[in-house]
Order: structure tokens, then C-alpha cells, then sequence
């Protein structure tokens, strides 16, 4: 019997290796890296730059608390601060959190979830890879070189005509960094599609595979939009055809009607992987399944469906028809729903489970709560009304990073240290790992929950001074903001430290359902040495049970 | 699927069984290796639908806002090289399919009978595309080259727009041809950057089917590079009443 | 495996090929003609329904997808869907816009 306030079943210490062969030692070399076509090594080389740059990320983010300790504009130039958010934006959304889950958790573990042996298409896999490294080095090349200062959105015309900053550089940055999305989300669709193992039935699939399937959808049949509006863009500043400048009879709002159509998407291509790692952390960490699983599968389609009929609630101030507003804003309180569903199932599931604390499940939690708080805020800058007073503020500013950090970015969290194990071999160290995870909470609510007021309060978004009196707020943001960091430096450090100090893992140290956790930690390049038939239902506690039976008879 | 379940159900894979050199260890048979890169490039021409999809959504927004300046523009390109460069693209869409059912039905001279057919009439295609473009260039009509509103202030002095009829647009009406021109460029530009790209991969596939890479039951690639190739075609197929024949009348 | 194949690798006929190209010739010198006579607002809608009949012939039979499986028929359906989503969504903002602020 296990203690009652964890259920970490580990390997006896004193005699458990890692095992001898994996996919981490099958190969050696740089090259054996480079040129691989296992996705679990594509994942490791994807969360290893998707670290890097979202310190770099996160650096510009410190930059811009710290201007904002003090009303005026002293720390830097205003263009300069322009410049700095404007590259926080595109590093953080692009470079970090579209890839964060998908491109490691999901590259490393879809495969293994369904029973198959790799993605359908490794060589294009490893591709997306090389295609994020070439975008997000590009990126670097551009703010070294002067940045842009058009914000994250690249609104026309400032983009086209009124800056002489690196909006093209940039925006080939995106554009290639854009493919790298598709052919990750078009890798997952043929492989959840062709690739099952047998018995693998759509219903009998972990949700993390229907969540990734789903924001799958949204980066094939979205992300293109974004491509054609940044050539639009380019063609525009360079040879100047016209089709964004009131002059020449073009219209600078078409251009947001591309490019939100895809960004709306985008931040469900963002969260519901997200979603995905929480359904499998609440159930593990609850043991219990999910709770109405059929609703949280078809949830997530629908989100990705619903995703593309709402793009112009960005766009309210604009300048578009009233018509519009009013059939956008109705439509966006319909895409609500599936989201708040999913909250709602995973509060079900946890009604009378078995519920421990440990890392994955205190971060699954502040998702839960931060989530539905950013969610909430959605709603109210959904409303046409409220939105015309909201928008462009900070109000704004923390509704985002509260779905986004505290949604998004606790999930990918909650993933990696749930996952880690199983990508590792090695237990990471439970203690400082939740004090991190509290940390990190304390941090974030300190950070940005402020932000709301400011915003309510009316304190623009995006400018590099403001009226003393939001001074305390923004005061009380940056130091919120260096607890994060704090939070989020942490777990790098004791990550590293856990791959050679932290305990042998063993193939199911939480106990969970889920072909990845009946094969060994870390896996065989091949995952499976036997193909396994899926004969019993997704997060079945009890066959897990019986699996145990078997092998303590066996073992005897 | 009838080939996996010799694998499955618990029994250990041999060493090395015997399969096609071109099977992928990760696929269980061919047939679900040709399956999957099939949807593959399915899903890969769902994202060049939505690439031009923004391109028609701005042509469709401005031809609604500056009728009168799209049909003069219209009037500026020739039918009869449209007409031909659709006759061709169609004819190569139609060589292209008689070269997969080649590959299908293991003729390797008709495929590379096909294959050089539709790489020649792809290149026709781009020639008369050339030409169109160098008559833009002469008449002044590139956005933002030296772009001439003559030819609508005075349509008489155009030969074009003498032949069409056409009356002379106000000014303000007369600039927003320019906005036709972009996107004529724009969209006949991309299109024939993906006819480029295309020819390129069927001068590759020419080399290749000499060789018998693909009649030899391994027709994946042929395949999946019609549905591309066809892909173009459709694109052209809506290109060309929508930029050409905007009221003749 | 994962999904039954319907599709086990029909082969279409030449014939079949054949019948389209026409089809596809004789759409576009429909559509050429039908451009210089005047028939008002029914201009464009007959150059798009023929565009998009002969968009269909290719669909369905240069891409095979009459021969195709119920995913690649819902992939197409998928494409074609968004792309309508995009333009008719994008366009509704703009008709409207003309009609005043209400």
C-alpha cells in the first residue's frame, strides 16, 4: 500500500539502472542529433531551444517591468521600449509558446500514446525542426540588428509605411517559423489518422492526442493566412502595391482580417495542448478517468472549429461594420462554451478522486484556477460594449498572460514534469520542484492580476510611461515579476541536476494508464518492441490494476 | 489492415523480414506508407488553398469597392494568350494523370512520355506568362514602376482599351487600376512560383522514371506530385475568369 | 490498422481522362463566351459556377477523390470550408459597412 499523500511508486534505488539501451544512448554524436529521424529526439532538440528562447523571451519581459517601475519614460527610449515588447511578443507566441507542447511533449509522445512506432513523416519532422532553428535565429539576427517596433501584430499601416524598422527580416522570421507549425500539426494528423495501433479506437485515445489533434487543424488551415499576410506585408514595403495604403485605394484593415484569422487560432493552437497535458494530470494525480471523456474529445474539435469564426473581436475599435461586431461578439461567446466544458470536466473528475499533490497536479491546479479567471476576462472583452473601453489597455495585457502564463505555460510545466520520467529516465526532485511550482503562482497572481486594474483603471497598453497614480500597481507587477523569474528559473536548475543526480524512474512511477507508461523509461528508439493491442478503455484504473496483479503473480 | 496482423498479436518481429527497399520502418506495409503520404500531401494543398484563400479574399473586397477600375484593367490583358495558357495548363493537368495511371499500370515510356509532355506544356504556360508580363512592363502597367494611368484617362490612345470600348475613368476611379495590377501580379505571380517549383520537380522525375523508380509498384511519388500539379491547374482555373474576363460586354 | 481502406488503389481509365480534358475545353470556351455577352449580375456567378464546375471535375476525378477515401473527402470538404469561412466572413464586414451605423 502506497502512503496516501503520494502515489510515486519508484524502483527500488539500490538496484535500478537506467535501462541499457535507449533511444538517448542507441546513437552517439552530434550528428546522430542532427540528422535523426526519432521524434523523441527531435522532441529533446525542441525543448532545448524552446528553453532558450523563451529566456530570451523572458529577459525582454524583464526589460519591460523595469521600465515600468516608474511613470516616465527613463530607462530606455521610447522607441526602444517599443522595439522590446514588440520582440517579447513575437518571441514568446512564435517562437515559444505555438511549439512549447506540441513540438516536444506531443512529437515525443503521440507516437508512443497510440501505439506507433514514430510520426508518419520523420524526415519532414526533423525539417520543422531545422525550419523553427532558421526562424528563431533569424529573429535573434533582427533584434540584434534593431528590432521592430510595430508590436507582435504588425498592424498596417505603421508596418508598411511608417517605419523604418526590420518588419521584413521579422517577418520572414514568422513566415518560415510558420511552416515549422504546419508541418508539425500536418505530421500529427496523418499519424493520429493512419498510425493507431491496433484495438486503438478514435474513443479509446488519451485526450492529449484529441487536443493535439485539434490544434493540429487550426496550424494546417490557419497558419497559411498568417504566410500570405506577411508576403502581402513585404510586397507592400518593398515594392509598394498598394493593397494595404488608403492612397492607392487599399484597405490597412485587410490586413487584420488575415492576419487575426489566423492569430485567433493561434491561441487555441496555444492552449489545447495545454488542455491536453491537464486532462492526463488531473486524472493520473486524481485516479480517477476523466470525467465525461466524449465531452472533452469533442470539446476540443469544437474549439478548433468555433476558433475560426471569431477573429474580429481583435478587431472591435477598428474600424469594421457594426454588422460585424455584433455577429463576431455573438459568435465569440459561443467558442466559450467548449473551453468552459473542459473546466467543468476536469472539476467532475476530481469530485471524489483520490487527489495527491505532487508537482504536475499543484501546476494543473493553478491552470485550473488561472485559466478560468483569464477565460472569464475573454468573455467580458468578447462583449462589444466592454471591449470598447477595455481594449488597448493593460486589461487586456492580463487577460492574455493570464490564459496564456497562467494557463499555457503552467500546463507545458505540469507536461515536463509529468512526462520527465518517462523522457529521462529520472525522477525530478519533488520538493523544490513544488516550492517552484507555489512560487511560480505567487508570482505570476502578483504580476499580473494588477494588470487588470491598471487596465480597468485605463492605463494603455504598449506605452512606455503613464500617469503616476498606476505607479503602485505597476510597482506591485515587477515585483510579481521577479518571483517568476525566480519560479521559472528553478526548475532549469533542477532539471539539469536531476538528469544525473535524481532517482531512477523505473516505466510507471505515477501509476498511470496510457501505452507510454507500460514501456520502459526512457524508451527504445523503436518504443515498442512488441506492437501492443489497446484492449481496454483510455485512463482505465482498474485494468492497470489487474496489469499489476499479473506481474506480482509472476514475479512471486 | 491484412499485413499487420502478421506482426501484431504478440508475436516478436524477426530480425530483418523481407519488405520493399522503399518501406519505411516505421510503417507497418506499403499500402499504409502510401495511405499516409498520400493525406500528407492532401493536408499540404489544405494549406495552399488558405495560402491563396487571402489573395481571393482581397481581390474579391477590391473589385467590389473599384468595379469600374477592374474591368478597365481586365480589358488590358489579352484573352486570347489567357485563353491558350489555360488550354495548355489544362491539356498538362491532363498528361499529368495519363502519367499516373503509366506509373499505375507500370508503362515506363508512357510515363516518361507524359511526364516530358506536361514538363513542355508547364513551360509554354510560363512562356506566354512572360510575355504577358514584359507587355505590363512596356505599357506601364507594374504597380508602383512607373505606373501610367494613360491608358484609362485616354483609353483611345491604348490599343487595348480602343478595342474594348472602354470610356475614360475619372482620376480617382483610374488609380485604383493599380490596385487590379498588384494583384494581378500578385496572384499570377504566386501561382506561377508554384508552376516554377513544379517544373523543377518533374525535370527530377523525368531523370527518375527513365530510371524505373516509379513503375515499379512504388507510384507514390507520381501521385502525390499530380495532386500538387492539379492543385495549380485549379488555382489557374479560377485565376483566369476572375482576372481575364471581367465583363467583355 | 487504422482505418479501413475503401480506396485499394482504383486505377481510372484513360477514357475517363479523356471525356474531362473535354469537359474542362468545353467549360472554358463557355466561360469565354459567356464573358462578352451581357447578362448583368449573372456575369460573375456563371464564371464562378463554371470555374467551379470545372474545379470539381478535377477534385473529383484528375485527383481521384471520387475514388477516394470518406478522410480524403472530408479533407477536401475541410479545405474548402475555411477558405469559404475566410471570404465570406472577411466580406461580411465589408458589405456592411456601407449600411450605416445601424
Amino acid at each position: 500500500m502506497s502512503p496516501v499523500n503520494t502515489i510515486v511508486s519508484l524502483p527500488d534505488q539500490s538496484t535500478a539502472r537506467i535501462p541499457r539501451v535507449n533511444y538517448l544512448n542507441k546513437e552517439n554524436g552530434l550528428l546522430s542529433w542532427l540528422l535523426t529521424g526519432d521524434h523523441k529526439r527531435i522532441a529533446i532538440l525542441y525543448l532545448i531551444s524552446i528553453t532558450f528562447f523563451f529566456f530570451i523571451g523572458g529577459a525582454l519581459a524583464g526589460l519591460i517591468r523595469l521600465e515600468l517601475l516608474t511613470p516616465q519614460a527613463d530607462l530606455m527610449a521610447t522607441d526602444t521600449y517599443n522595439k522590446v515588447f514588440s520582440m517579447h511578443g513575437i518571441i514568446m507566441i512564435f517562437f515559444f509558446l505555438v511549439p512549447s507542447v506540441p513540438a516536444t511533449l506531443g512529437n515525443f509522445l503521440i507516437p508512443l500514446m497510440i501505439g506507433a512506432k514514430d510520426l508518419a513523416l520523420p524526415k519532414i519532422n526533423l525539417l520543422s525542426w531545422y525550419l523553427y532553428m532558421a526562424g528563431g535565429i533569424l529573429a535573434i539576427y533582427t533584434m540584434a540588428t534593431g528590432g521592430v517596433d510595430t508590436g507582435w501584430t504588425f498592424t498596417t499601416p505603421l508596418s508598411t509605411h511608417y517605419v523604418n524598422t526590420n518588419v521584413l527580416t521579422t517577418g520572414l522570421a514568422v513566415f518560415i517559423a510558420g511552416f515549422s507549425s504546419i508541418f508539425t500539426g500536418l505530421n500529427f494528423i496523418v499519424t493520429i489518422h493512419k498510425m493507431r495501433a491496433p484495438g486503438m479506437t478514435w474513443f479509446k485515445l488519451p485526450l492529449f492526442v484529441w487536443a493535439h489533434y485539434a490544434a493540429s487543424i487550426l496550424m494546417v488551415l490557419g497558419t497559411p493566412v498568417l504566410a500570405i499576410a506577411i508576403v502581402l506585408v513585404a510586397l507592400e514595403r518593398t515594392i509598394g502595391i498598394g493593397v494595404f495604403d488608403p492612397t492607392k485605394g487599399g484597405d490597412p484593415l485587410l490586413f487584420q482580417h488575415l492576419f487575426w484569422f489566423y492569430s485567433h487560432p493561434a491561441v487555441y493552437i496555444m492552449i489545447l495542448p495545454g488542455m491536453g497535458v491537464i486532462s492526463e494530470v488531473i486524472s493520473t494525480f486524481s485516479r480517477k478517468r476523466v470525467f465525461g471523456y466524449t465531452a472533452v474529445a469533442f470539446s476540443s474539435v469544437a474549439i478548433a472549429v468555433f476558433g475560426f469564426f471569431v477573429w474580429a473581436h481583435h478587431m472591435f475599435i477598428m474600424g469594421v461594420s457594426n454588422y460585424a461586431v455584433l455577429v463576431f461578439s455573438l459568435l465569440t461567446m459561443l467558442v466559450a462554451v467548449p473551453s468552459a466544458i473542459k473546466i467543468f470536466n476536469w472539476t467532475f473528475t476530481l469530485y471524489k478522486g483520490s487527489i495527491t499533490f505532487e508537482t504536475p497536479m499543484l501546476y494543473a491546479f493553478g491552470f485550473m484556477g488561472l485559466f478560468t479567471i483569464g477565460g472569464m476576462t475573454g468573455v467580458f472583452l468578447g462583449t462589444s460594449g466592454t471591449d470598447i473601453h477595455l481594449t488597448e489597455t493593460y486589461f487586456i495585457v492580463a487577460h492574455f498572460h493570464f490564459v496564456m502564463v497562467g494557463g499555457m505555460l503552467m500546463a507545458f510545466l505540469a507536461g515536463i514534469h509529468f512526462w520527465w520520467p518517462k523522457m529521462t529516465g529520472r525522477m525530478y526532485p519533488e520538493k523544490i520542484s513544488q516550492l517552484a511550482a507555489v512560487v511560480t503562482f505567487i508570482g505570476f497572481n502578483l504580476t499580473f492580476f494588477p494588470q487588470f486594474i491598471l487596465g480597468m483603471l485605463g492605463m494603455p497598453r504598449r506605452y512606455a510611461s503613464y500617469p503616476p497614480e498606476f505607479q503602485i500597481l505597476n510597482v506591485f507587477s515587477t515585483a510579481g515579476a521577479s518571483i517568476l523569474g525566480v519560479g521559472y528559473l528553478l526548475p532549469v536548475l533542477y532539471l539539469v541536476w536531476s538528469l544525473k543526480y535524481g532517482e531512477i524512474a523505473g516505466n510507471n512511477p505515477w501509476q498511470a494508464t496510457g501505452l507510454e507508461w507500460q514501456i520502459q523509461s526512457p524508451p527504445l528508439t523503436e518504443n515498442f518492441v512488441v506492437m501492443p493491442i489497446m484492449d481496454h478503455e483510455a485512463y482505465d484504473y482498474e485494468w492497470l490494476e489487474r496489469q499489476k496483479e499479473k506481474e506480482v503473480a509472476s514475479v512471486g | 489492415m491484412s499485413d499487420s496482423s502478421a506482426i501484431a498479436h504478440g508475436e516478436q518481429e524477426a530480425p530483418h523480414e523481407e519488405h520493399p527497399s522503399y518501406l519505411r520502418h516505421h510503417f507497418e506495409s506499403t499500402e499504409q506508407q502510401a495511405d499516409a503520404s498520400n493525406f500528407a500531401m492532401w493536408l499540404f494543398l489544405l494549406t495552399e488553398v488558405m495560402f491563396f484563400g487571402g489573395l481571393f479574399t482581397a481581390y474579391l473586397i477590391y473589385r467590389n469597392w473599384y468595379y469600374p477600375a477592374f474591368v478597365a484593367g481586365s480589358h488590358q490583358l489579352s484573352i486570347p494568350l489567357g485563353g491558350l495558357n489555360t488550354l495548355l495548363l489544362i491539356t498538362s493537368s491532363f498528361t499529368m494523370a495519363m502519367g499516373v495511371w503509366c506509373a499505375e499500370t507500370r508503362r515506363r515510356s508512357g510515363l516518361v512520355l507524359c511526364l516530358i509532355l506536361t514538363f513542355i506544356l508547364g513551360l509554354g504556360f510560363l512562356g506566354i506568362k512572360t510575355i504577358e508580363y514584359t507587355e505590363k512592363f512596356e505599357k506601364h502597367h507594374v504597380p508602383s514602376w512607373h505606373y501610367s494611368l494613360n491608358s484609362f484617362l485616354n483609353p483611345d490612345s491604348d490599343k487595348e482599351a480602343r478595342a474594348a470600348g472602354d470610356q475614360p475613368l475619372p482620376l480617382d476611379m483610374a488609380r485604383k487600376t493599380e490596385v487590379y495590377f498588384s494583384l494581378y501580379f500578385a496572384m499570377t505571380g504566386m501561382h506561377a512560383l508554384h508552376m516554377i517549383i513544379g517544373i523543377a520537380i518533374l525535370g527530377f522525375m523525368i531523370f527518375r522514371a527513365r530510371a524505373g523508380a516509379y513503375t515499379a509498384g512504388h507510384v507514390t511519388f507520381v501521385e502525390n506530385f499530380g495532386l500538387y500539379w492539379h492543385f495549380v491547374d485549379i488555382i489557374w482555373i479560377f485565376l483566369f475568369p476572375l482576372l481575364y474576363l471581367i465583363s467583355r460586354h | 490498422m487504422s482505418e479501413p481502406r475503401e480506396h485499394e488503389h482504383h486505377i481510372v481509365s484513360p477514357k475517363i481522362y479523356g471525356a474531362i480534358l473535354a469537359a474542362l475545353l468545353v467549360g472554358t470556351a463557355l466561360t469565354v463566351w459567356a464573358s462578352y455577352i451581357d447578362l448583368g449580375i449573372f456575369n460573375p456567378i456563371i464564371a464562378l459556377a463554371i470555374a467551379c464546375t470545372k474545379a470539381t471535375l478535377v477534385v473529383l476525378f484528375f485527383m481521384h477523390v471520387k475514388y477516394s477515401t470518406r478522410l480524403t473527402k472530408l479533407a477536401v470538404f475541410a479545405g474548402v470550408f475555411t477558405f469559404l469561412i475566410l471570404i465570406g466572413m472577411t466580406l461580411s464586414d465589408y458589405i456592411s459597412r456601407a449600411w450605416g451605423t445601424w
